[in-house]
């Protein structure tokens, strides 16, 4: 006990790098979904195909190999542009390779979650915009994303959870998120289960408080949304 | 230099072949036990006796809302560097002698978790049966076990056949943290060949294929126990329909 409140703040410290990947990486994720989505539904074919092919790998390759991928791969392409304009070697760091990867991986996840929820906002919703004389920017920001949204949300919930746990792989390629620091300090005071079960109880809070977000964030966008009542 | 050096590859194929193996073995045992748990443990997580579903929800509620790796280096380096199990060690209790062996405790850390997953699958979709199939069943004079056994949970299992597939897929992802622990999985046989060369594309691009090649023979053995077991819940197509 006396060595987790020694150690109390680095695993602090560590949470916060945890929740900075985490966050970062859903704005990619988020942002890139869109894109995903966007393409999914496009006229044009090879955009169709490029993304299909995206989200099939994506899910088909582990996380971990991927971010090893981006890590050392991309460290011999930093190493070759630099080599070629005669710079000074550039080092990848840990951080960006993992925000990089888990918004690339997740992504494809929220692909097809703004895919499925585009496609459940009726028609007839879009038309009524036209009807009252809406240009296309003004359909699609007051009536077809804020409607998207409510269809998307309990998908994105989910996302945002396989999301948070899945930024411990970044411990992996030396990032000092709290995973690292409690082997660390696991490794110097003997002590590894009480440290490692600390991180444990730090995700479950993480969980528990996006649950609670999550649920403020379902009530506020189903306002007019009448339930049936079993 | 050289991007893509196919000699890279054609020469540590054994190594890669040898971790797939790996990698096969710990996916499919894993799932195999986990499943074997989860029936009886969904069973047991929708009782309505709280001493009987509560203590099943807090395995899952643990198991569900950590990740996996966390869970692996708790039991590898967490239990096993304890003192009381070192003590234990000492004097040759075998049975926490198997908290050395990081296959033992990859395997039971991805059973714990998959388990976990997959009760709560099959506890959805008990909850979810229809109402009248458990009315007939009663109706018939079935007694709550017969019941159990012929009704309700062939007809949960069989729903939650599509859930199942993408857990199964999940784990076999999920597995390649075990080269976290020395284990020499497809991706620890990957990084020991990027290590060995520095060819980071030809030793992850191909696990990452190799990996991707089990990912779609899962996914069409899943559709076809699809077809084959919920056939009768799919719409019926217009050649079939008859007046």
């Amino acid at each position: 006990m006396d060595a987790l409140i020694e150690y109390s703040p680095s695993l602090l410290a560590g949470a916060w790098i945890t929740l900075q990947v985490a966050l970062l990486s859903l704005i990619l994720a988020v942002a890139s979904g869109l894109l995903g989505a966007a393409c999914k539904l496009s006229r044009i074919a090879p955009l169709r195909w490029w993304t299909a092919l995206y989200t099939t790998v994506v899910r088909g390759v582990p996380d971990l190999v991927m971010m090893l991928l981006f890590f050392y791969g991309g460290q011999v392409i930093l190493n070759a542009i630099s080599d070629h304009l005669e710079w000074e070697m550039i080092e990848l760091n840990a951080f960006a390779a993992g925000v990089l990867t888990i918004g690339f991986i997740f992504g494809a996840y929220f692909t097809e979650t703004f895919r499925g929820a585009f496609q459940a906002v009726p028609a007839g919703q879009m038309e009524a915009g036209r009807a009252y004389g809406m240009n296309g920017w003004q359909v699609f920001w007051r009536i077809l994303f804020p409607q998207m949204l409510r269809y998307a949300l309990p998908g994105i919930g989910n996302n945002w959870l396989v999301l948070l746990k899945s930024t411990a792989i970044v411990s992996m390629i030396g990032l000092a998120d709290m995973t690292w620091l409690a082997d660390q300090a696991g490794r110097s005071t003997h002590q590894p289960f009480t440290f490692y079960m600390a991180v444990c109880v730090l995700y479950l809070a993480m969980t528990a408080v996006s649950n609670h977000v999550l649920q403020r964030l379902q009530r506020r966008y189903n306002v007019g949304v009448r339930e049936a009542k079993v | 230099m050289d991007w893509f050096d196919l000699n890279v590859i054609s020469g540590s194929l054994p190594e890669f072949w040898r971790g797939l193996w790996v990698t096969l073995q710990l996916t499919i045992i894993s799932l195999a036990i986990g499943f074997a748990l989860a029936i009886p443990l969904s069973i047991a997580r929708v009782s309505s006796n709280p001493w009987v579903s509560r203590p099943v929800s807090a395995y899952t509620y643990f198991f569900r809302g950590t990740p996996m790796l966390v869970q692996l280096l708790l039991i590898y380096y967490g239990i096993g560097q304890s003192e009381w199990v070192q003590q234990q060690w000492e004097t040759g209790n075998s049975f926490w002698l198997l908290f050395r062996d990081a296959y033992f405790c990859a395997l039971l850390a991805f059973t714990l978790n998959t388990c976990a997953y997959q009760l709560e699958m099959f506890a959805g979709a008990i909850r979810n049966i229809p109402l009248g199939e458990v009315e007939a069943a009663e109706a018939m004079g079935m007694t709550r076990y017969t019941s159990l056994c012929r009704i309700v949970l062939p007809s949960a299992l069989r729903r939650a056949i599509p859930p199942l597939s993408n857990e199964v897929i999940l784990m076999l992802q999920g597995s390649a943290i075990a080269s976290a622990v020395t284990l020499v999985d497809l991706t620890g046989a990957a990084r020991n060949v990027y290590s060995r060369h520095y060819a980071p594309f030809e030793a992850f691009i191909f696990a990452g294929l190799l990996y991707l090649a089990v990912t779609f023979v899962l996914v069409g053995l899943f559709r076809f126990a699809e077809s084959h077991w919920l056939a009768h819940l799919q719409p019926r197509s217009a050649s079939a329909k008859k007046d």
